[in-house]
């Protein structure tokens, strides 16, 4: 057991689910829970045993395509670990969540466990050819999980996001060529590449072309629009799983490709992206201030948030792309946990999101663990400390502060907006006023399920325990971050 | 060098061998006739015709020796002998494919025409003449006219099969006139021998002249934009077997020569394409066929409803990226050609045979007729999946890595580094373009519930086999190109690339 087998775990899970047939979504689901059990336990044993040592460990390499310079190489640092860890216990949340699919389930979890492979892959690569291949394998399984198990506007929703993605990996894919082209190395070895100075002027137009397309995925204003359709048209463990680790793999992309590989690019475009993280996390928590929509409510918020991730990639010093790593880990628990409580708690049992109908319900009454459950991941999410996301966002302000201080600032204002949509929404949907008028739901609401809570409460503990004690997690970041692969970025921004 | 006729005969046994084979199965037809048993009939004549296909892989292997005849007139070596078998083992497929024919009591023809049209391709290949390279790409051209006319009941089939011949006898005669002006340039045939005169005379106006009404008519047969209308119509309204095999062996047959000729004859002509320092000679001619086949092959594709003409429009833009490689130029370009057009073939071909079934049991290719295909064989549907994501460039299939391969043999070419990047982000562009039909596509299969009544299928076990066997190829080439790609440099490498 170790980092690598949690590919194989979930790619022969999703074979093994395949083959069942669609008769029996019990023994679907069961073989869900034990892969991706498997591939978090698998995960964590390689987390432990990784150390925290600054090293590249390389998991697994052989030749893939000679001639090329194309190998297969699985390796990990401290950031890939994090994300690792983070991409098991999403896998496993999400799977909990879903346990009532009865149609197709066979189908759904054999290309959840793909989709899940595929971000493993793409956390694990240390070539280049094969981070693409992961990178493009996951976006096939997230078309398919939204266009047949989503609910609102579902077709529309997979295609628009399938078109995003699509589109932002054609623009990394030049990039990622010519980069190879130019290093004139003839090998696809990202930590040779990330030695190999590339020319200034070449960094100044690439940089923006795989960044931009690496963060599409990752919510880049003005490319987010994908994110709230996708999120809301998305079954549970499709938007769980897209909050969670899909919209990270295109931040891990921008920092892995865009920002190890090009660091000029990056110093020179840095205010560029600040600039456009800050418009992401202001303008997207105003759009979701004034949402009718529950699920749109926290699909803005994922893409407000993950402007924080953006943000600290943008300040390019240690504080603040360390945060940036942190805030993806707790924005996917937290994200996670939040589209759980709307999708799987609330909506599949009351059949609406609208807010004003929900208010009427006193859902805090009807569902009192939902209830609290959402309480208190809004309070994670607000970054309140004792959570998660306190101790990432405001290692990203403080990064911001240092490089851009204006767009620390404006990004404080965006945190202060946070909380105002998240307390409209939590008073809306669970603890309206009493001026509201009560209606009685239309069929009694079955009782929050054993998954349900374990999967809510795996998902808040982890966010918990890393508010609480950020410093394994931010040991391995550290680490990760002074490893051989980010020399490079290391001396060109001039950190200690 | 005086012409050894055994020597000849050794050389092209495999050629020789699909002849004689192809006579068999008409007078076997014949003989059977009597019985008026058409499944017999197509039984008898598809084993014969598939026993040949493939004892003329083996003979290839273990009989053919390397070497060339006087003149460039046929030649043999790694390179070419991989080739042939991969349209011979296409041109199996093909006829397994279509062993449930019915829209013809001609079964002995139809696979005699389709093996003349493999040997057709087979000679395309080994020409390095362009007399030879001209009479071999009329009788493979001839062939598939027939084929894509066979189904005489159907008028938008005989009106295709017209189209095609006339488009594709104007594409013949400036073919033709093109290499006249070359031979008046260069005053050769053969493609070493032009190379040097090409060499030494320098550019002249003549050979350029020449040089772009020879791409224009190989233009035509490999269906790439402005020259490729006959293909939706050719691939609509032929006989889905025969559409198959006009897709998938005529075209590795037709991009390889294209590629070869390119390079080994007018490699001194090649000009450059790269952007802002355009020179003239073929590279920018190829260039530009690239750029509107993939603009417009995509954009195309997008308004269709019939899936074998998705397929054509598909197969249009296609061969834009594929000529994207050649416009790079080089031996890379070569290989990377190669390996995208055997593994397109692949692809196409499994493709064509899912839409034969799905026609065969629901009596259209509409993209209804595909409406929940998911729920009534599901088998199928995965398969379709896979081609068409490969079609689309996702990994870990064999089209992904195909594309792959040709933008980074383009970016890296002779053209000089990062040269072509403006046709290699076009075809990124056009990419994800692209990717819209094939989800359509996807999306009525595996989204959609049926609105189609369905027939029964008759027995279709041997093309199952066909469709499973291009799928797990698909896979296995897409994860493990090296299986192809070592042989293929080596090879390339032999002939002294």
């Amino acid at each position: 057991m170790g980092l690598a087998h949690t590919i194989w775990i979930s790619l022969l899970g999703a074979a093994w689910v395949a083959l069942l047939g669609g008769r029996r979504p019990g023994a679907a689901r069961a073989v869900a829970l034990i892969t991706s059990l498997a591939g978090l336990i698998s995960g964590l044993v390689g987390a432990l045993g990784f150390g925290v040592g600054n090293e590249l460990v390389t998991l697994w390499r052989v030749p893939w395509v000679p001639g090329l310079g194309i190998d297969f190489h699985l390796a990990a640092d401290g950031v890939s670990v994090v994300m690792v860890l983070l991409t098991g216990i999403a896998a496993v949340a999400g799977v909990l969540f879903s346990w009532n699919i009865e149609h197709r389930s066979n189908e759904f979890f054999g290309l959840y466990l793909l989709l899940i492979a595929g971000v493993y892959g793409v956390f694990l690569s240390f070539d280049l050819f094969q981070f693409f291949a992961f990178y493009e394998l996951a976006i096939v399984p997230k078309y398919f999980l939204i266009a047949i198990w989503g609910s609102t506007r579902r077709e529309y929703g997979a295609m628009k996001l399938a078109l995003y993605s699509f589109v932002g990996s054609a623009m990394v894919l030049v990039g990622v060529l010519a980069m190879v082209v130019v290093s004139g190395n003839g090998s696809f070895d990202m930590v040779k590449l990330a030695s190999t100075p590339l020319p200034v002027g070449f960094q100044a137009w690439a940089f923006p072309l795989v960044f931009v397309g690496f963060a599409i995925l990752a919510g880049l204003w003005p490319f987010h629009t994908w994110a709230p359709t996708g999120h809301v048209a998305a079954p549970t463990a499709a938007s769980m799983l897209l909050a969670g680790v899909v919209m990270k793999l295109g931040a891990y992309g921008a920092l892995r490709v865009a920002m190890m590989l090009m660091p000029l690019g990056a110093k020179q475009w840095g205010g560029v992206v600040a600039g456009l993280a800050v418009v992401g996390i202001v303008y997207a928590a105003l759009v979701a201030l004034v949402q009718t929509d529950f699920k749109f409510v926290i699909g803005y918020s994922s893409v407000s948030h993950m402007g924080f991730v953006l943000l600290g990639l943008a300040a390019a010093n240690p504080r603040g792309v360390a945060g940036a790593v942190l805030q993806m880990f707790s924005h996917g628990v937290i994200a996670g946990l939040l589209f759980g409580v709307v999708g799987r708690m609330v909506y599949e049992r009351t059949h609406t999101r609208e807010l004003s109908l929900l208010e009427g319900l006193r859902l805090a009454r009807l569902l009192p663990f939902a209830g609290v459950i959402f309480v208190l991941a809004s309070v994670a999410s607000m970054g309140l400390p004792g959570f998660s996301g306190f101790v990432a966002e405001l290692q990203v302000l403080m990064g911001a502060w240092q490089a851009f201080p204006a767009a620390a600032l404006a990004a404080g204002v965006g945190v202060v907006l946070s909380v105002a949509f998240t307390l409209r929404v939590v008073q809306r949907a669970f603890l309206p006023d009493d001026t509201v008028p009560v209606t009685e739901p239309e069929h009694r609401l079955a009782p929050i399920t054993v998954p349900e809570k374990l999967g809510a409460l795996l998902l808040l503990g982890v966010s918990l325990w890393v508010g609480i004690a950020p410093r394994g997690l931010m040991e391995w970041i550290d680490a990760g971050l002074a490893s051989p692969g980010f020399a490079t970025l290391r001396s060109t921004m001039g950190w200690p | 060098m005086a012409m050894n006729y055994l020597d000849l005969a050794r050389l092209a046994a495999a050629e020789i061998l699909l002849v004689v084979t192809a006579l068999v199965v008409l007078s076997v037809d014949l003989g059977l006739r009597q019985c008026d048993d058409l499944a017999r009939r197509t039984r008898w004549a598809v084993a014969l015709g598939v026993a040949g296909c493939v004892s003329a892989v083996v003979i290839l292997w273990e009989l053919v020796p390397e070497g060339a005849m006087p003149a460039g007139m046929f030649a043999s070596d790694a390179l070419t002998r991989g080739v042939k078998a991969g349209v011979l083992l296409l041109t199996a497929g093909s006829l397994l494919l279509s062993r449930g024919i019915r829209f013809t009591p001609h079964v002995g023809e139809y696979v005699a025409t389709v093996i003349l049209g493999a040997v057709g391709m087979l000679l395309i290949v080994s020409s390095e003449n362009v007399l030879i390279l001209f009479l071999a790409l009329e009788l493979a051209s001839l062939c598939l006219y027939i084929l894509t006319g066979f189904d005489k009941r159907s008028a938008q089939g005989t009106e295709a099969a017209l189209k095609y011949f006339l488009f594709g006898g104007m594409a013949g005669a400036v073919l033709l006139f093109g290499l006249s002006l070359v031979y008046g340039a260069t005053g050769a045939i053969e493609f070493g021998k032009i190379a040097q005169g090409v060499a030494e005379s320098g550019v002249s106006p003549v050979l350029l002249m020449g040089l772009v009404m020879v791409m224009v008519g190989l233009g035509f047969k490999v269906a790439s934009a402005p020259f490729h209308f006959w293909a939706p119509d050719a691939y609509q309204a032929a006989p889905t077997p025969a559409a198959g095999f006009i897709a998938a062996g005529s075209k590795v047959a037709s991009f390889f020569i294209l590629a070869k000729l390119a390079e080994s004859a007018f490699g001194p002509a090649m000009g450059s394409s790269a952007w802002g320092r355009f020179a003239p000679g073929w590279s920018p001619v190829l260039a530009t066929m690239a750029a509107m086949s993939m603009v417009w092959g995509n954009l195309a594709a997008l308004m269709q409803t019939n899936v074998k003409r998705l397929l054509a429009y598909s197969a249009v833009a296609h061969a834009g990226y594929t000529l994207v490689a050649i416009a790079a130029g080089g031996p890379e370009g070569l290989s990377a050609v190669t390996f995208y057009a055997v593994t397109y073939a692949i692809t196409t071909l499994g493709a064509f045979g899912v839409v034969g079934l799905v026609e065969s049991a629901t009596g259209g290719a509409e993209l209804d007729h595909f409406a929940g295909l998911v729920k009534r064989s599901p088998r199928l549907a995965v398969c379709l999946g896979i081609f068409v994501l490969s079609l689309a460039g996702i990994p870990p299939l064999a089209g992904f890595f195909g594309k792959f391969y040709l933008f980074l043999v383009a970016l890296d070419g002779s053209v000089g580094s990062l040269g072509l990047l403006w046709l290699v982000a076009l075809g990124a562009a056009t990419t994800c373009v692209s990717f819209y039909y094939y989800l359509v596509l996807l999306k009525k299969v595996f989204v959609e519930d049926a609105v189609m009544p369905e027939r029964a299928a008759p027995g279709t076990g041997v093309e199952s086999a066909v469709v499973w066997a291009s799928t797990i190829l698909v896979v296995l080439l897409g994860c493990f190109p090296g299986w192809i790609l070592t042989p293929l440099r080596s090879a390339l490498m032999a002939v002294g690339w």
